[in-house]
């Protein structure tokens, strides 16, 4: 029996010739992640008291979650942990204003290879399974543990392979491809299982749209997420990593995989923008669906949606418009790489120009923290991944996911639109 | 920090529905906290700020499916621990979640059938390593998954840090 992709990365990093789903393995990790929680970890670190970490080469540590810093609490952690990067000699450490969101800075870095085996102090550090990596969130004490030994035990998960076929309708995108998925599966529908997301259609999607897929993956419970490792896969890599990645059976799943259960979807059917309502990302429609919805706010950005196509569907769809009146729009670059692109390529003065109010790069409003926090009573339309209860401020406050296209559509509108009510207007 | 019993007696303090997100439990606005004690004070703020008070030392949450579903913040688990929570048992957990509670050392038990029988303020027995959980209030035994022994290991250690203290440091 062959072996699917996240237990042919597992069997490597365990140094096994086979691994079957259930069994717990020891993996050596490749790459260990964390933004700001690096604190809680060095903290923990500390409680233990090992003097050095086990490689200081494969630690990165991005701040994204509060920068720049939005409080003198947050100042002490951003300096502790300045502190312990120069103490430790840890070589990957992007302050301030030189990377943005940590995964964005993992992916545009070249950081992430395929066959790695990655985890990351942050629950959307699936997105790098785009890259063919094993990789997967932990908690600060975990990854405390992962500085010292290197590895970590991981129970072999069984695979959900999802096979998409079909063309995109006009304004549909990887992001109501898999909200659709996720209101289908449900938000346990991939518990503790790897999710490989093959098909004529997926091979037809840009990184930055796999990243979608693999990071919203995390909303239906899947501990791993792939898209395959091809050339346009390894066209994106070649322009960031001096390593020559060789197109190998090393990462794809075998033949005679054996699946838990195949999945075989028809794009096409997808016929409307897809909107998560509040409080869960499970609660899914199709837009025309949802009435009258006014938006005090609208948000693009996050480590789901603030890449530079997602910054150039919606310039396209702002200029020469304004944001409606009772609206405000905050976009969010997801890098610094990422800002002067959009800079360079005159999104950036698009969107300024309609009344959007640029942040800078990092998470931004989407945990809540500031840059945008909604009041009681208000409606957030976003491109961001989470929409619980409280998540962007006021627990008595809504946030709706959607496309970047759905975002700024609505907030040209006011109430949650489809991008084709903009278009006419412009056009009438 | 004490090992963890693998027999716990406690009280159901309250119970909560299906997919119970990281965000309900510990807000995100709060996770610059970084003093685990003080995690304690925001637990459940935004939706159910009255469980906090009626948490007695050693009692039982009991959740739905997905339980702490969403953000890896170690936090949730914290909030849950120091608040003095003895366990949470629910039809399945969110898998970051879970690996949170065992490293931190509190104890996650899996029981559908528990979760359906038990109802707030019941008296309740748990073995961890019988895997069974016993509702003391009808003498109705329940079933529950049995934990890995590496899981097993962790808890009596009382959490990943003082396991490996013992191992690389004392």
């Amino acid at each position: 029996m062959g072996m699917t992709l996240a237990e042919k990365i597992l069997a490597r990093a365990a140094g096994r010739e086979t691994v079957a789903p259930d069994q717990i393995v020891v993996a050596a990790i490749d790459l260990a992640m964390s933004h700001e929680n690096a604190d809680l970890v060095r903290k923990s670190f500390l409680d233990v008291g090992v003097a050095r970490v086990w490689d200081a080469e494969r630690i990165v540590i991005i701040l994204d979650h509060r920068v720049p810093a939005e409080s003198e609490k947050t100042a002490t952690t951003h300096k502790a942990i300045r502190e312990f990067v120069h103490q430790q000699g840890l070589r990957h450490f992007y302050d301030v204003g030189r990377g943005g969101i940590c995964h964005q800075v993992l992916a545009e870095q070249g950081h992430v290879l395929p066959g790695m085996v990655v985890v990351g102090t942050d629950s959307h550090t699936t997105t790098h399974g785009a890259f063919g990596a094993f990789a997967t969130g932990i908690g600060a004490t975990e990854m405390a543990g992962v500085w010292i030994e290197g590895r970590l035990w991981f129970k072999v998960p069984s695979t959900l392979r999802i096979e998409v076929e079909g063309e995109f309708a006009p304004w549909i995108s990887a992001k109501d491809l898999i909200l659709n998925l996720i209101g289908r599966l449900g938000a346990d529908g991939a518990d503790y299982r790897a999710v490989e997301f093959d098909g004529s259609l997926i091979r037809r999607l840009t990184v930055a749209s796999r990243m979608v897929l693999a990071n919203l993956s995390m909303e239906m419970g899947a501990k791993v997420a792939f898209t395959p490792v091809d050339y346009v896969l390894l066209d994106y890599l070649a322009e960031r990593t001096a390593r020559k990645i060789p197109m190998t059976t090393d990462f794809e799943p075998d033949p005679d995989a054996d699946y838990e259960q195949i999945l075989r979807i028809d794009a096409s059917e997808i016929v409307e923008p897809q909107v998560a309502c509040p409080h869960a990302v499970d609660q899914v429609v199709p837009l025309s669906k949802l009435g009258e919805v006014p938006v005090h706010q609208a948000v693009l950005g996050s480590c789901t949606n603030g890449r530079l196509e997602d910054l150039e569907v919606a310039a396209s769809l702002v200029s020469g418009q304004r944001v409606h009146p009772r609206t405000r729009l905050i976009v969010i670059p997801a890098s610094q790489h990422i800002l002067l692109e959009a800079i360079r390529l005159g999104y950036i003065q698009q969107l300024v120009a309609a009344g959007a109010m640029i942040n800078p790069p990092g998470c931004g409003p989407c945990v809540g923290v500031h840059q945008g926090i909604l009041a009681a009573g208000e409606t957030c339309i976003s491109s961001t991944n989470r929409n619980f209860h409280g998540r962007m401020g006021s627990k008595d406050s809504k946030v709706y996911l959607a496309s970047p296209a759905v975002v700024a559509a609505s907030a040209i509108a006011g109430r949650i639109a489809h991008p084709d009510e903009i278009v006419t207007q412009e056009a009438a | 920090m004490n090992g963890a019993s693998l027999r716990l007696r406690g009280r159901v303090a309250a119970r909560l529905g299906d997919n119970v997100d990281t965000d309900v439990i510990y807000p995100g606005r709060y996770l610059n906290i970084t003093d685990r004690e003080k995690t304690a004070e925001h637990l459940f703020e935004l939706t159910h700020p009255e469980i906090r008070a009626q948490i007695r030392p050693g009692d039982f949450i009991v959740g739905g499916k997905n339980f702490g579903c969403g953000s890896s913040r170690e936090q949730a688990t914290a909030a849950l621990k120091y608040s003095a929570v003895g366990a949470v048992i629910a039809v399945s957990f969110a898998r970051i979640f879970f690996r949170n509670s065992i490293n931190l050392g509190l104890p996650v038990v899996v029981s559908p059938e528990a979760v359906a029988a038990l109802r707030a303020g019941n008296e309740a027995e748990i073995d961890l390593a019988a895997g069974r959980v016993v509702n003391l209030a009808t003498a109705a035994v329940f079933p529950a998954a049995p934990l890995d022994p590496r899981a097993v290991e962790l808890l009596e250690a009382g959490g990943l840090i003082p396991y490996l203290k013992k191992k690389y440091v004392a």
